[in-house]
Parts: structure tokens; sequence; C-alpha cells
């Protein structure tokens, strides 16, 4: 086994999480532990591999890359929801219609070449992205993913509502992630079963793990 | 050039601060009106380049560098730290001992031991470092590499430029140094 591997086995053998240890800001609700089955198949299919590449999408999270360079992993962060919270894409053309501007944003983000990346923490961010752009953003992670390579995915339920809060979600432990409550983006869709199905159809596999809160995880391999 | 102000001298810049090679029209660039906060140790010992002053082309050197200004081309100071200050805009890939950023950098950055991102910095760009701190609230976009022998490598370059003397050079045109 890799040394890398070696390194998640400890990792995955170390102890347990037990209270959540990020500080609460005024107004916000404190961090909450939740068990991840998810995480701990995303690890155990990036562990093994020489010098494994996985990107975050979600906000700078200081408690991921430190946990994941500990492993050995080369860490790519690029935060997602913030590139279209500084510029918009969106473009109005003669006709008046206003259109999404793929190029401008796969010009400025995502600079990936194809199949760079072992594993893609995704968080739930496909629910606050502008609609018009999922589909695009997952078929450009397909590229960027190896062969077998894998996403974590987190989907609300439509229990959740428009005004769930958004989380930054910090690994920490094997199978544990925090939810720190971060910036006000509004959930902009909820995805049931189907869509899912559909927006990763054309993955190898996609894997769900049901959780007893407003959230489904999924794990989705190329 | 980068020396504090003379009614900057009672701030409590050492004496022996390493004197700075600049080429002519760097020296006539605005100097520094940061003040130096005596309670700041790195910022006391190390070379100043302050919040006004624009370089673009090669800055090196081979002394501790606190900058607060803008630079654009590339930054070399092999076994020392560098300090970017809340004021810093940096385009340039950087090469230290040790970097620690409260400003902006869009560039690559390779530190032999460590890399510390303050929570209000910002960094578009690569790393490459032995150890890396991250403040909640910075920002990064980019990938972060540890590799096993960067420490070991870190010290063959440290040793290579052991007894150098102190001296901070800018490499630039003339005509692209502008002090704004």
């Amino acid at each position: 086994m890799s040394s890398v591997g070696h390194s998640m086995l400890r990792w995955f053998r170390g102890a347990g999480v037990s209270e959540p240890v990020s500080a609460t800001a005024p107004g916000q609700a404190p961090p909450v532990l939740r068990h991840s089955a998810g995480l701990v198949e995303f690890m155990r299919l990036v562990d093994g591999k020489e010098k494994p590449s996985i990107l975050d999408l979600g906000q700078t999270s200081p408690v991921n890359i430190s946990c994941l360079t500990e492993l050995g992993v080369r860490v790519y962060n690029e935060d997602l929801l913030r590139a279209f919270q500084e510029k918009s894409y969106m473009v109005r053309r003669p006709d008046g219609v206003d259109h999404f501007d793929l190029d401008a944003f796969f010009a400025e983000n995502f600079a990936y070449g194809d199949g760079q990346l072992d594993g893609i923490l995704f968080w739930d961010i496909a629910g606050y992205l502008p609609e018009p752009v999922v589909k695009p953003i997952v078929e450009r992670i397909h590229k960027m993913l190896k062969p077998g390579g894998a996403i974590l995915a987190l989907f609300h339920t439509k229990d959740a509502g428009p005004d769930a809060p958004y989380f930054r979600y910090h690994i920490r432990s094997s199978d544990t992630l925090e939810l720190v409550q971060g910036p006000n983006f509004r959930l902009q869709r909820v995805f049931n079963t189907r869509h899912v199905e559909n927006l990763f159809r054309s993955f190898a596999s996609i894997k769900f793990f049901l959780g007893r809160d407003h959230l489904r995880e999924v794990l989705v391999v190329r | 050039m980068w020396k504090s102000r003379p009614d900057e001298k009672s701030a409590s810049v050492p004496p022996a601060q390493p004197s700075l090679t600049p080429s002519p029209a760097v020296t006539s660039a605005v100097p520094a009106k940061e003040t130096i906060k005596s309670s700041d140790p790195f910022r006391v010992d190390a070379a100043h380049i302050g919040k006004s002053v624009l370089i673009k082309g090669e800055l090196s050197g081979s002394e501790d560098l606190y900058l607060d200004g803008e630079v654009e081309g590339t930054i070399e100071l092999r076994e020392h730290s560098l300090v970017i200050g809340p004021n810093g805009r940096i385009r340039a890939n950087i090469v230290a001992r040790e970097l620690i950023l409260h400003g902006k950098v869009e560039g690559n950055v390779q530190a032999g031991e460590r890399v510390e991102l303050k929570k209000s910095s910002t960094l578009l760009g690569d790393v490459s470092t032995q150890r890396v701190v991250i403040e909640d609230g910075a920002f990064f976009k980019g990938a972060i590499d540890i590799p096993k022998e960067t420490r070991t490598e870190a010290r063959k370059v440290i040793n290579a430029h052991a007894g150098g003397s102190s001296s901070l050079s800018v490499t630039t045109p003339p005509a692209l140094v502008d002090p704004k």
C-alpha cells in the first residue's frame, strides 16, 4: 500500500470527533457534526492512489486543506459560489434576452486538464448555483476527473425549503463533517433523485446515502 | 530608498538595517510611509517596501522583506522571509523560505518552509511548501502541494546561499518603475 494509503488508514483508525470545533458567528446557527458515509466512500476511492489530486469547490476551508494535505493529497481549491457572487456572467444579447456566458466563465474558472483530478468535493453547491450553469459545470467536471475518479455531492431534500442556510463543510474526521453556517446564499433549486440521476447520467455510477436531516449524500464515480 | 523617511527614524528601525541596492531609477520612488510597529519584530528587522511603491521586474534579495506595495514580475528571496502587508498587491511568482500574506497575490508561491495566509489575504495561484497555515476567511484559488522532499531541498538551498551578503536588489527597466 502506498504511503498515502498508510496515512489514510491511520486517519480512518483515529479517534472520532465528538463535538464541533469551529466558532459560531453572531446570529448564526451553531456548527453541527454530521456522520458522512459518503465521505468514507469518497476517501476509500481516492485512497491508494499515488499523490491523489482533490478539488474542493467550497469556500476556502483551512480545516479541509490541512486534513487533506496531511494525507498526502494535492489539494485544489476553487470557491465556485464566490466566483458567481463577485462577477455576473449573465450578458444581454442584442435581442434583449439574457443568457449565461459560459465561455467567459470557463475562461476564468476550472482551468484543469482532462483527467487531471482524482476527486471533487462538490458539497451542496449544485443547489445554490444559477440553474443554467449546473449541467455545463457537471459536464466539465466529468472531463476533469480521471476514470474512476469520484465526486462527493450533497443535495437538499424538498423539506429543506428555499431558506435553507448555506453551510460550509469541514472534514473533521474520516466519517464526520462539520457543518458551519456560511454566507447567505439562497437555495436555487431542490434536486430529486431523478434530477440527480439525469445530472450525472454520463458517469459510471451513482450511489445515494440517505441521512436523517434534509441532506442526501451522493457519491458519483466517473 | 525603502528605508523610512528621516522623520520616521524615531520609529524602531534598527540602524543596522541592511543596505538596499536598487537601480538609480528606483531610488526616485516614493519612500515607505508605513509606520513600523515596534510590536511586530519581523517588520522592525526586515527591509520595508511601502504601499506607495510599484515595482515592475525582478525583485530579489538576501534579507527578510516586508512588502506593502505592488509588484509585477518575480520575487526571489530564497532563504528569507517575505511578509506581504494588507496593501500588498503582487502579480508575480514568489520564491522564499517563508511567506506571510495579508494582501493579495496572483502567482505561484514556492516556499521552502511555510506559507501563512491571514484572514484578509487572497492567493490566486499554486503553492508548494512544507507547511501551510490558513486563517479562516482567507481566499485561496489554486493548488497546494506539500512534497515530502521539500524540506531536504530547502535545506540545501539555504546552505548554498549561506554566507552571502545581506542585500536586496531590484532588476527592472527604469521606465517601468512608477512611484504612485
